[in-house]
């Protein structure tokens, strides 16, 4: 029998290298002994795009993306389709689960320092697989086509009109129409379920690829290949990805999905936080809703767009609010440069950033409360301050990350 | 050219102010249970006879109350159907949506996802809070949403009420009194609403006692293998210092 199968390999590995990417990847991959739970939700990240792609595929089968029938098929999948609440609220708790399990990656990455040399390129990749993934929730959120898609999409698009001379020709470009529509569905529904799931995934083997060739970071922020055993080349700290980390991230993956479930089964709609209750309404072009929120994850990034009420520079105030909102997402990729620091990992980094980084996780939630909430004078001041907190952290990064007093890095990874 | 545009724009959202639903009362909460299929076939009864005349339960078929016991579909057809439409159809309002607008100025709204959007508690509130209000076309008013188009269709049941404004240390304060007794007494009629409500969460979501019976299946085996595997990566992980 196993002389049969390694025939049969070989059989294979003369015409696909089968055995050298396995070994590559997965059980002479090298990865630090040292990951803690922050680690868990790089592969947790891997499985909410599967269940994504897969559910995606099933509810695509009934789904209509047509304006007058959107609605009623959704409703049709929840009702009438075999387990299709399932598969629906698999894929609506996915959705919102991504945006929690890729901005713990994220905070991951800002707390060790991830990064940093030689991560850069890593780094921005996963960034645009952010961006990626922000189009893909805002064109998915549109295809229920209740009254939260249809406003939250019309104050996203009408964004482009604020944009000076074409705002208005690209505004009615990517529409194909001059509002809101028919036309816009189609479209989106396309971008939905082939352009952007395709570019997703490319771009997580590229993650993949990129990160195998630096090799991971670890909690203590140091380069386990800099200290190799001189007669294997493995590194000393380093132990096989496959079996020590699958077996691992598989424990990780029933504890995540105990939360994943519990929501599913228990509480899909998350308090309207994952499925808003305005949604449960269908699309009237006539009658804007008093109050208009996004869904949970853009809620930050929609109070810096609110945060800005004053023209400034011959530049109109929505503009400055757009521009702020990209500005808040795109600021991510100058993090490689913007610290200074000497060492990577924040268990080593002084007083100065454990405070920054503290202000700006409080900024982070609470930009993401306000904008949950109908603006008030008291509001908008409030994410103006938070606003201005978000960003410092950012901008004074390269000064304060440089004076701040760090402890020497260890030689070898700690527990 | 876009300040044009704005006043269009306006123009045509102006007689949507009037739905700017603002509770004059504090919302009740609901005595909600889904799995109390007496309540919710007592709530279907009202439902069908009452409600399903001028709003539709489209993505609700008549055959799917099986889940709260009606399964033989002779019950079914019996209790619920009473016009020539056959079990599995979707129970669809018996007036036309431009017969609607033209009668009320709104289509009266497809209720199957209702209670999802305005929550149980609204419902309840809303159905009990309707008073005579001449100056209104349907001769209806109602203290959660004022000017709404819908006539008291239980009138006859709860009684009429009255508003009274108090003044209070100059707030108003809005009330709503029995002034000729129904059919019911308001305890009655209170359950009677609770009934409907429950029903009206029930179409909104037929699925969810089922769900929950699953869910806590899944939740027991997600345990037990939260278990199996730590005990696996312990296994593993035993040499690793």
């Amino acid at each position: 029998m196993s002389k049969q199968k390694n025939s049969f390999l070989e059989w294979i590995d003369k015409r696909f290298p089968m055995t050298v990417t396995w070994r590559a990847h997965l059980s002479e991959y090298y990865a630090p002994k040292n990951f803690n739970f922050w680690y868990f939700f790089g592969s947790l990240a891997l499985l909410v795009l599967v269940n994504q792609l897969v559910t995606g595929i099933f509810l695509t089968m009934s789904y209509k993306p047509d304006a007058s029938l959107a609605f009623a098929s959704v409703e049709y999948i929840m009702r009438d389709v075999d387990y299709g609440w399932l598969i629906r609220y698999m894929h609506s708790t996915g959705a919102s689960m991504f945006f929690v399990v890729v901005y713990l990656h994220m905070f991951r990455g800002m707390i060790y320092g991830s990064y940093r040399k030689p991560r850069e390129l890593l780094w921005l990749i996963g960034m645009a697989i952010f961006f990626v993934l922000m189009s893909l929730a805002f064109t998915g959120y549109i295809l229920p086509w209740g009254q939260m898609s249809y406003w939250g999409a019309q104050v996203i698009v009408s964004m482009f009109e604020a944009i000076p001379f074409i705002g208005e020709t690209l505004h009615n470009w990517i529409l194909g129409d001059f509002m809101l529509s028919d036309a816009a569905l189609n479209r989106f529904f396309a971008y939905h379920v082939v352009t952007l799931p395709v570019l997703i995934v490319v771009l997580v083997f590229v993650h993949i690829i990129a990160l195998h060739e630096v090799g991971s970071n670890n909690p203590d922020g140091i380069e386990i290949k800099e200290n190799k055993n001189p007669a294997t080349k493995i590194p000393v700290d380093g132990i096989p990805f496959h079996p020590y980390y699958t077996v691992k991230d598989i424990f990780g993956v029933i504890g995540f999905l105990i939360v994943f479930c519990g929501i599913i089964f228990f509480a899909p709609e998350m308090g309207g936080y994952f499925l808003e209750y305005n949604n449960f309404i269908p699309a009237n072009t006539l009658q804007t809703p008093d109050h208009i929120a996004p869904v949970w994850y853009f809620t930050p990034y929609y109070s810096m767009l609110r945060a800005v009420t004053v023209n400034f520079l011959w530049i109109d105030a929505k503009l400055w609010g757009v521009f702020l909102m990209v500005a808040g997402v795109a600021v991510f990729c100058f993090l490689p440069w913007l610290d200074r620091s000497p060492v990577k990992s924040i268990r080593y980094k002084g007083p100065i950033f454990k405070f920054a980084l503290t202000m700006f996780v409080i900024s982070f939630f609470v930009l993401g409360w306000l904008g949950t909430q109908s603006p008030t004078p008291l509001y908008t001041l409030l994410a103006q301050i938070f606003s201005v907190i978000y960003f410092a952290f950012f901008i004074l990064m390269p000064w304060y990350s440089k004076i701040d007093k760090t402890k020497p890095e260890p030689k070898r990874v700690t527990k | 050219m876009n300040n044009i545009k704005i006043f269009l724009l306006a123009l045509c959202l102006a007689p949507m102010a009037l739905y700017a639903a603002e509770p004059g009362m504090p919302i009740d909460k609901a005595p909600i249970d889904i799995t109390d299929n007496e309540s919710l076939q007592r709530g279907a009864d009202t439902f069908v006879n009452y409600c399903l005349t001028c709003h539709g339960a489209s993505f609700m078929r008549y055959n799917r109350h099986r889940d709260i016991g009606l399964d033989n579909e002779a019950i079914v057809l019996d209790k619920l159907v009473k016009t020539d439409q056959k079990a599995g159809d979707l129970m669809l309002s018996a007036m036309r949506k431009n017969e609607g607008e033209e009668w009320f100025g709104v289509a009266p709204p497809d209720l199957s996802v209702i209670a999802r959007s305005r929550g149980a508690d609204w419902l309840y509130t809303y159905l009990r809070a309707f008073y005579r209000d001449d100056t209104t076309v349907p001769g209806w008013n109602n203290l959660v949403f004022d000017r709404a188009a819908m006539p008291h269709v239980l009138y006859e049941f709860q009684g009429i009420q009255k508003l009274r404004v108090q003044n209070v240390g100059g707030k108003e304060i809005k009330s709503l009194e029995l002034v000729k007794p129904g059919l019911m007494t308001v305890s009655e009629y209170d359950r009677y609403v609770a009934d409907l409500v429950n029903y009206l969460v029930y179409i909104g979501e037929p699925i969810a006692n089922e769900r929950k019976r699953i869910g806590m299946i899944v939740m027991i085996f997600l345990f037990g293998m939260l278990g199996l595997t730590y005990l696996l990566y312990r296994e593993y992980w035993r040499d690793i210092h």
